[in-house]
């Protein structure tokens, strides 16, 4: 069977039955026809204004050339057939580690929506605005009771804007100490974002590798760290799913020489109600709320990225600051040692909203969540081991990372077992991460996962095991299930065609 | 607990499956000093009805049935249900980024749509996937023209929106970025003659937005030139993005740093809203996010993969174009479908809508005396009224009417106290304006 | 596989130097391990080099890799045609995927690389290590 390209056929000429058109659906600007439109917009009830006139030739433009012309049934028939194309959590397990894909719950959704939220506006006066306010505040009592730390904003928009605006703080702190400092410390470990972050807070990265048990070598980090080092940027437990054992003496040397420790929350999923990173010593760390506390992915974002911080870092804090004075909820007027603003306005309010609803649901039983996602964790684990090379024999938190070492002999590697899992009916894990595992398989499923799903996962993984041995091409071949098969990402990236023209 | 599909006998299956144990025994590998003994102080647990109480009794301490002449950058328009219907279908609203193109092919096309509307609305040659919001699309512009030209300053107007440039400032401050802002000019616009040549010769470009925080168009045309005779680039920044429906898009900017709120995005008091950077062929390389790029499978089948990753943090890590990982990515497909739905006639018949009604609204308020227009310069759906008192004052006033008046420019702009700037949509109502009007008219009668 | 009358450096670039301009690439090896190129940054003409110096870099889908000079000198000239074959360099990476040209600043630099004997045996102890 050939599935042409997605130009349809004209079906009159060959008197052939067509594949269906929701497995060939084309571009919204395919089509396209002149006039079509899907929307109707209430009369004009004031004089209408002729643009070139009011604004004068030179601003106004024409019709927009190319723009989509459909009604409203094409629009809701094309995007209901994307959607069919897409995995998703509300269809099965995503076990990628690092990512936290657990279950969106959908009263966050309906709460998001209520009129006085969605459309509430940011510059609104304070006495109108008193329900977000209590929002904001309420969310972030929540987020330091389980964080343990004092003080927090809710301002950025993401992770990777977390650490930045904890980056910036630190810088702010040090340079009221009279030292701003050169460096900041990062294992070989970490996620990419940790260096990026690093740069654009005018600090240089200085890679510390891990040891032999997968964590911070704590006789290289003495070593390395000098006056000239600002921080320790750490994930914990860190993203071979294993918790710093020597937390302790790691914060300890870190603040015997001055410096901070930073940690990157990403995998709070394994302390959620266990254990406070404000306890072990993090001065700084963010939290990605979008992972640990269930707002939707929704292909690739919004997030958000909350920084907790101790109290000597308070008064840093990025503007503005959500204050209560005993009578009403307000943005505290006066932050003169303040980084600044990292983005408009106070955060990415609707996403704040739902990572508040989640946590309402839970209560003090949040820890439940994250018992199951290690239990769940572990027992992947257990009837994984057979099969799988696992690099660091260490107790597994909520993640488990595996290699390809023994498919390898056969020539698959990971990122072939993981298009393979694809015609399982799973999303595949994380390939190809923590760089410090060559060929990782890195395994997350989350506390959202049944054992039912959890022994289907298992049952794939080892069924793909035991092909990459007996039938090595069916695996280094697949996807086969799909719509599409894999797709050709060097002519993608040689001659890239980043939109579609007439 | 309802979003935990584990009965008791299941947890013990699986726990003796593991060996472990016991449940603590699998967290041995934290310090027992630092393992908490009691279950945290947390409001809840509530059930998905007291969820929704807690919401609503927020929602309701929240300015309800007000009329709202608010923009400032953030844009109240119409919202069809039909975007909200698709956007919370679960394969698209519980979604991961598309690395894995096989099976997020909804995703991957929905994204390429996005691009090539942000092309369209801006005459530029690519967009990304998305930015947060049009404050960190900015400030990644100016990233992006200090790379591209090697140069490291910047002219800002100040007639950019304050927060958005407070924002490029937070960033600037440590990498050595110098910025300087210029000052407008009695039409409202970028005053041109503040930049020198010897300014713009170690400049990476002059920034000015358009429709400015005031609501008035820039001269594009002319600050393109001037920016690219010196070898500077010019960014074109905009904010309310429905001006595009009818009026011109910057096409001598070298880089357009948009905000895409406008474009079927509930307010939400301050986000997710989604920005957006767009550029010139030749910049691509540059740009920082998610790209989205056309191929095919080994059978010739069109398909969309993320591409030109390279540039990105977690393959380039400290020399990335930008540490943004995740973005905006629902708020792009709300905002794709939005436009779809409105089509090349529904957004110029918004936009048309816009500007009738802004007109309309700045005449009767003008017929108050004592208000005036305050800049020349031609205005989309914004323009900026004097008062003769505080404007606070008034505000304050026109909330018992049930009104939410215009935004004070004085915290901005110390220069410009008694002076605000007024915002209106297609979904002002002739008589929501004449209501202002008649309030704000009553209030000025009424001494102080 | 690798000319006898080029040099070689343990970072695998190769260079040919005839009459004072040594013509560099990177080898067979390299383009092996990188995979499919998409793109290749080199910098202008005009610009100097210097010995270990990162000069440009080779891209992948997934992957960047840094090049770096094994001499110190001028470029005089560099390889534009890659910038819309940059395939050349998986296919013919010691001959017309060559990256830049440079005057050498001295020539006895090159005395310190390896010959194409020592680099194969350098590869291959290398492949045999990766394959533990």
């Amino acid at each position: 069977m050939s599935l042409k390209t997605t130009e349809s056929e004209t079906p009159a000429a060959s008197g052939e039955a067509r594949e269906h058109v929701s497995l060939n659906e084309g571009l919204i600007f395919e089509k396209s026809s002149p006039g079509k439109r899907g929307v109707e917009l209430p009369p004009l009830d004031v004089p209408a204004v002729d643009p070139a006139a009011a604004l004068g030739k030179a601003f106004a433009r024409d019709a927009i050339e190319g723009f989509p012309e459909v009604s409203e049934i094409e629009t809701i028939r094309h995007f209901t057939r994307l959607s069919g194309w897409n995995y998703a959590i509300d269809l099965g397990m995503y076990p990628l580690g690092s990512c936290t894909m657990k279950y969106n719950p959908r009263v966050n959704e309906h709460v998001a929506r209520l009129d006085g939220l969605a459309n509430a506006h940011p510059e609104q006066h304070a006495d109108l605005a008193q329900g977000c306010l209590r929002i904001l505040h309420d969310l972030e009592k929540c987020l330091l009771s389980i964080t343990g730390m004092d003080a927090a904003t809710l301002q950025p928009a993401a992770g990777a804007q977390g650490e930045l605006a904890g980056l910036l703080m630190i810088r702010a702190y040090l340079e009221s100490q009279g030292n701003a400092r050169k460096k900041v410390l990062i294992p070989d470990s970490a996620h990419g974002t940790n260096p990026a972050s690093v740069i654009i807070a005018g600090y240089e990265v200085q890679n510390i590798k891990s040891n032999e048990r997968g964590q911070i070598d704590t006789d290289h980090l003495r070593e390395f760290c000098t006056g000239d080092v600002a921080a320790l940027m750490l994930t914990n437990p860190n993203t071979l799913g294993v918790f710093e054992e020597r937390i302790e003496e790691i914060a300890a040397i870190l603040h015997e020489r001055g410096a901070l420790l930073y940690m990157d929350g990403a995998n709070m999923n394994a302390l959620a109600g266990v254990v406070r990173p404000g306890d072990f010593g993090v001065d700084v760390m963010h939290l990605n709320l979008h992972k640990t506390f269930s707002t939707p992915h929704g292909g690739g974002g919004p997030g958000s990225g909350p920084v907790l911080v101790k109290k000597f870092l308070e008064p840093f804090l990025p503007i503005p600051v959500v204050r209560h004075d005993g009578k009403r909820y307000g943005y505290d007027p006066k932050r003169p040692q303040s980084i600044g603003r990292v983005r408009a306005y106070c955060g990415n309010f609707g996403v704040l909203l739902r990572a508040l609803a989640y946590t309402l649901a839970y209560g003090p039983g949040i820890r439940q969540a994250t018992e199951d996602a290690v239990l769940n964790a572990n027992y992947i684990r257990k009837h994984l081991e057979e099969y799988f090379d696992l690099p660091y024999e260490l107790p597994s938190l909520h993640e488990v990372v595996f290699s390809d070492a023994r498919q390898r002999a056969h020539g698959v590697n990971t990122m072939d077992i993981a298009k393979r899992l694809i015609d399982y009916g799973f999303h595949p894990y994380t390939t190809a991460f923590p760089l410090i595992v060559p060929g990782a398989l890195m395994v997350e499923p989350t506390e959202s996962e049944s054992k039912e799903e959890c022994d289907r996962f298992i049952e794939a993984m080892q069924a793909i095991a035991r092909e990459a041995e007996a039938n090595p091409e069916l695996v280094k071949t697949a996807p086969h299930a799909t719509r599409v098969g894999r797709l050709d990402e060097v002519t993608a990236a040689r001659k890239p065609i980043l939109r579609w023209k007439p | 607990m309802r979003y935990l599909p584990k009965s008791p006998s299941e947890r013990k299956q699986m726990l003796d499956a593991t060996g472990a144990g016991s449940i603590e025994n699998l967290f041995q590998s934290i310090p027992e000093k630092f393992r908490l003994r009691e279950a945290l102080p947390l409001p809840g647990p509530l059930s998905e009805t007291e969820i929704i109480r807690y919401f609503q009794a927020r929602a309701a301490e929240n300015a309800q049935g007000y009329s709202s002449f608010l923009g400032a950058g953030v844009y109240q328009h119409f919202r069809s249900v039909v975007t909200d219907a698709l956007v919370q279908r679960g394969e698209f609203l519980t979604s991961y980024t598309p690395y894995q193109a096989e099976i997020s092919q909804g995703t991957l096309t929905a994204i390429f749509e996005f691009q090539t509307l942000v092309c369209q609305l801006t005459g530029q040659d690519v967009a990304n996937a998305s930015m947060y919001d049009g404050s960190t699309a900015l400030t990644e512009a100016v990233l992006m023209a200090e790379r591209i030209t090697g140069r490291h300053r910047v002219l800002i107007a100040r007639s950019v929106h304050p927060e958005y440039r407070q924002v490029l400032h937070t960033y600037a401050k440590n990498l050595g970025l110098a910025i300087e802002e210029i000052g407008y000019t009695q039409s409202g616009q970028m005053n041109a003659s503040e930049i020198s040549p010897e300014k713009l010769a170690d400049a990476a470009a002059i920034i000015v937005q358009s429709p400015n925080f005031f609501g008035v168009l820039e001269d594009v045309p002319a600050l393109g030139k001037m920016a690219h005779d010196s070898g500077a680039l010019l960014i074109g920044c905009i904010a309310e993005a429905v001006s595009l429906g009818i009026v011109r898009p910057p096409a001598e900017a070298d880089i357009v740093a948009m905000e895409g709120q406008s474009l079927g995005l509930a307010p939400s008091y301050g986000g997710p809203y989604v920005g957006v950077v767009a550029t010139r062929e030749k910049f691509v390389r540059q740009m920082p996010g998610r790209l989205a790029g056309e191929t095919r499978d080994a059978q010739g089948r069109r398909g969309f993969v993320l591409t030109l990753a390279t540039r990105e943090q977690h393959i380039r890590r400290e020399k990335a174009t930008s540490n943004i990982c995740t973005n905006e990515a629902l708020c792009a497909l709300t905002a794709t479908i939005h436009l779809c739905l409105l089509g090349k006639e529904g957004l110029r018949e918004m936009a048309l809508q816009n500007l009738a009604k802004a007109r309309f609204a700045q005449a009767e308020l003008e017929k108050i005396p004592g208000v005036r227009r305050v800049f020349s310069g031609p205005s989309f759906n914004e323009f900026v009224l004097e008062f003769p008192r505080s404007v606070k004052l008034i505000n304050a006033q026109l909330m018992r009417d049930k009104i939410i008046g215009p935004l004070p420019l004085g915290l901005h702009y110390p220069e410009l106290t008694k002076r605000a700037v007024v915002c209106v949509t297609e979904l002002t109502s002739r008589e929501e304006i004449e209501r202002l009007a008649a309030a704000i008219k009553r209030i000025l009668e009424t001494p102080l | 596989m690798y000319p006898a009358d080029y040099r070689y450096t343990k970072q695998h670039e190769w260079i040919d130097v005839k009459s004072g301009i040594g013509t560099i690439g990177i080898t067979d090896y390299a383009q092996h391990e990188l995979g499919d190129v998409v793109f290749v940054e080199l910098p202008k003409v005009g610009a100097q080099v210097k010995t270990g110096e990162s000069f440009g870099t080779v891209e992948s889908v997934k992957a960047v890799s840094e090049i770096f000079s094994p001499v110190s000198g001028e470029i005089v000239e560099i390889n534009s045609a890659l910038a819309d074959t940059p395939d050349k360099i998986n296919t013919e990476p010691h001959s017309s995927a060559w990256l830049i040209r440079v005057r050498l600043g001295d020539a006895k630099e090159i005395a310190g690389l390896m010959d194409a004997v020592a680099y194969q045996a350098y590869i291959t102890e290398a492949a045999a290590g990766a394959a533990h």
